[in-house]
C-alpha cells in the first residue's frame, strides 16, 4: 500500500471500487506525505486534515451503502482562489489572510457532491497575478524537480503538489497560462477549458474576460474524469455557458487518426530554447505517427498577444480588485484618519508589489486621455489575434506547440524585471484572449527539467485536446517520471 | 522613463493605493517599463477593427427579477472588520 501516492486518480478510483483500500487509508497516507514534504515545497496554504478524514469516512460509508459518487473518496487539493465554506480562502494575499468564506464555489460544491475529499488549499501567486508563485504572501512554492527553481504560476502550489505525489489532482485557474505553464514546468497535465465552460461562481476574480477554472493531474484521463464533473451550466455565473458536456472519458477511446494539427510558425522562432524546440517537434511527430497530420499555420498577430494581455488583464483587475476596500471583508488598516485614508492604507498594506503594479497599470490604461491609445487599441488587437486563431481553425482541429519558452527558471531569476516574467506567457495567452480551450501535456526533459507540449482547440472541443494528450500518453512515459526526492 | 513620479502618484491616488516614499523610484521604473512594453500595440494596424470585449460572441443572460437568495447578513458580516447593529462601520464621513 506504500505506492498509492504514485497511482493516478483513475487507478485509485478502481482500487476503491474493488475494496483494495479505503478512502480513509488513502487520505491518511496522502496527509502523511503532505506532513513530510510540504515544509520543503510550501505547496499548501491550509491543510484540512480533520475535514478530510471526516469526508473520507463518509465516502467509505457511502460506498458501503451503495451510494458512491463518481469521485467517491478520491483526494484532491483546491487552489486557494476557490471559496470553501468555513475554511480560510486567501487567494495568496495578505488582504484575505483572515477571510473565511461563507459559501462554497460551484466547482467546490460539484466535486464535493461527487465524493471528492479535500486535503487542503494550494499556494498561488497573489490574486493569481504571477508566473512563478513568487508573488504569494505565503512565500514561493518550490519545484519538486529542483528546489532552487520555480514551479511556475500562478497555480504553482497545485502543480507542485500533484508533481510531488501529495495528491493525484488539484484544481487550478488560468487567466494567461496559470494552469498550463506550471503544468509544463512540473511534468503534469493541465487543462484550461473554453471560456464559460466551468462555473466561476466563488472563484475570486482577476480578469473576467479571460479567467477560467480547470485542473492539474498527471494523466489526461484523470483530467477528463474531473472535467466531466466540473463543466456545465451554472445559473449563478452569468458568464457560464449552457453548452452540452460530452462524456470526456468515453471520448478518449476515439482514435486521433485523421486529426489535423496546426503548427504555428511564429512559435518556433528565436524566443524558444533550442532543446525545447527539438522535444516539442518530436512530440508533434509522435502524434503524426498515431495518425494525425501536421501542417504549418501562420498567425501574423500572435507576437502582440503578450502586450495585449498586459493591457486587458490589468484593466480588468483594477476594476475587480476595487472591491477590496477594508470595509466589508479583508485587511483593514489601523486607526484610519478618514475614509480616504482607510481605503488607501488598507489597500496599500493588503496588496503586494505585483498586484499593486497591475492595478496601477490597469488604472492608467483606463484613465481619461490614455483609454483609446491603450485599452481600446488592445481590444482591437485582441480581435486580430482571435481572427488569427479562427483562420487557423478553419483548416485544423488542434494547434500544437511549446507551452513555455524554457524549462523551469531559478527562484529570483526574473523578479527584477516584470517584462521578462511576462514573456513566460508568450505561447499561452493567445488561448485566453480568444477564449479557446488549451492543455499542456508532459513531452520530455531538457537538462533534467520537464517541459510541456501545448495544444489549443476549437471552442468547446476540450475532447480533441484530451484525446490527443491521452493517445500521446499511451505511447510515452514522460508523465510517469517522479522527482527523486518524492518517490 | 515614460512615466514620472507625479504621474505615478496620480495613478496611485486614482487607484486608492498608498505608496510609501521608499517605493517610488522602483515603481516609476517598473511601471514605465510596462507602459513602454504595451506601447508596442501602437504598431498594429487596427483601422476599422471592432474592439473585442468578450471572447465568445454571446449576449449576457437575463434572469427574472425575483428574490432568490435568503438574507444571511449576520453570517456575511462575520468577515467584516467592524460592524454594529448589522451596519458596516467606517470613519466619520460627514462632520
Amino acid at each position: 500500500m506504500t505506492d498509492l501516492h504514485d497511482k493516478s486518480l483513475t487507478e485509485l478510483a478502481a482500487g476503491l471500487e474493488k475494496g483494495d483500500f479505503s478512502s480513509v487509508e488513502l487520505t491518511q497516507g496522502l496527509l502523511n506525505r503532505i506532513a513530510a514534504h510540504d515544509e520543503t515545497l510550501n505547496a499548501l496554504v491550509t491543510i484540512t486534515s480533520d475535514e478530510a478524514l471526516v469526508a473520507a469516512a463518509q465516502a467509505d460509508a457511502a460506498r458501503a451503502s451503495g451510494d458512491a459518487g463518481v469521485l467517491n473518496g478520491l483526494p484532491i487539493i483546491h487552489k486557494d482562489i476557490f471559496c470553501t465554506r468555513g475554511i480560510k480562502t486567501t487567494c495568496g494575499s495578505k488582504m484575505l489572510d483572515n477571510f473565511i468564506s461563507p459559501y462554497d464555489a460551484t466547482l467546490v460544491e460539484r466535486l464535493g457532491a461527487a465524493g471528492a475529499v479535500v486535503l487542503g488549499k494550494a499556494n498561488m501567486d497573489e490574486f493569481a497575478m504571477g508566473s512563478s508563485n513568487e508573488t504569494s504572501y505565503f512565500g514561493p512554492v518550490r519545484n519538486p524537480w529542483d528546489l532552487e527553481r520555480s514551479p511556475g504560476g500562478s497555480s504553482g502550489g497545485s502543480a507542485a503538489a500533484v508533481a510531488a505525489r501529495l495528491a493525484p489532482a488539484a484544481t487550478a485557474t488560468d487567466t494567461g497560462g496559470s494552469i498550463r505553464q506550471p503544468a509544463a514546468l512540473t511534468n503534469t497535465v493541465g487543462i484550461k477549458p473554453t471560456y464559460g465552460r466551468v462555473s466561476r461562481y466563488g472563484m475570486i476574480a482577476f480578469a473576467s474576460s479571460l479567467d477560467q477554472a480547470g485542473v492539474i493531474t498527471r494523466t489526461a484521463e484523470d483530467a477528463a474524469r474531473l472535467l466531466g464533473v466540473m463543466a456545465g451550466f451554472d445559473e449563478r455565473d452569468s458568464t457560464c455557458l449552457d453548452e452540452p458536456v460530452p462524456d470526456y472519458v468515453a471520448e478518449l477511446g476515439h482514435s486521433i487518426k485523421g486529426l489535423k494539427i496546426g503548427v504555428v510558425r511564429q512559435h518556433f522562432d528565436e524566443g524558444l530554447d533550442a532543446d525545447c524546440s527539438v522535444k516539442v517537434k518530436e512530440a508533434i511527430a509522435a502524434l503524426e505517427s498515431l495518425g494525425a497530420t501536421a501542417v504549418e499555420v501562420d498567425m501574423p498577430n500572435i507576437d502582440l498577444s503578450v502586450p495585449t494581455y498586459y493591457v486587458v488583464a490589468p484593466a480588468e483587475c483594477s476594476s475587480n480588485l476595487s472591491r477590496f476596500d477594508g470595509v466589508r471583508f479583508g485587511h483593514r488598516a489601523e486607526n484610519p484618519e478618514d475614509l480616504h485614508d482607510l481605503y488607501c492604507r488598507s489597500r496599500g498594506e493588503g496588496f503586494g508589489d505585483e498586484v499593486k503594479r497591475r492595478i496601477m497599470t490597469g488604472t492608467y490604461v483606463l484613465s481619461a486621455g490614455y483609454y483609446d491609445a491603450y485599452y481600446l487599441k488592445a481590444q482591437q488587437v485582441r480581435h486580430l489575434i482571435a481572427d488569427d486563431f479562427k483562420r487557423a481553425f478553419a483548416d485544423v482541429d488542434v494547434i500544437a506547440g511549446p507551452t513555455t519558452p524554457t524549462p523551469a527558471f531559478k527562484l529570483g531569476a526574473k523578479t527584477d524585471d516584470p517584462i521578462t516574467m511576462y514573456l513566460n506567457d508568450i505561447y499561452t495567452v493567445g488561448a485566453n484572449l480568444g477564449g479557446f480551450p488549451a492543455l499542456s501535456v508532459p513531452c520530455g526533459f531538457v537538462n533534467d527539467l520537464p517541459i510541456g507540449l501545448h495544444l489549443v482547440g476549437h471552442h468547446f472541443d476540450e475532447s480533441a485536446l484530451l484525446r490527443c494528450a491521452h493517445a500521446y500518453q499511451q505511447e510515452t512515459d514522460w508523465h510517469t517520471a517522479c522527482p527523486e526526492a518524492f518517490k | 522613463m515614460s512615466l514620472d513620479k507625479d504621474q505615478v502618484q496620480q495613478i496611485a491616488q486614482l487607484a486608492r493605493l498608498e505608496i510609501k516614499p521608499e517605493e517610488h523610484t522602483e515603481l516609476v521604473e517598473k511601471l514605465s517599463k510596462i507602459v513602454d512594453f504595451v506601447g508596442h500595440l501602437s504598431e498594429a494596424d487596427t483601422d476599422g477593427v471592432i474592439p473585442m470585449a468578450h471572447p465568445l460572441n454571446v449576449a449576457q443572460r437575463l434572469r427574472p427579477d425575483v428574490v432568490t437568495e435568503p438574507n444571511e447578513r449576520n453570517r456575511y458580516q462575520q468577515n467584516a472588520p467592524s460592524v454594529t447593529d448589522g451596519l458596516y462601520l467606517v470613519p466619520k464621513v460627514i462632520e
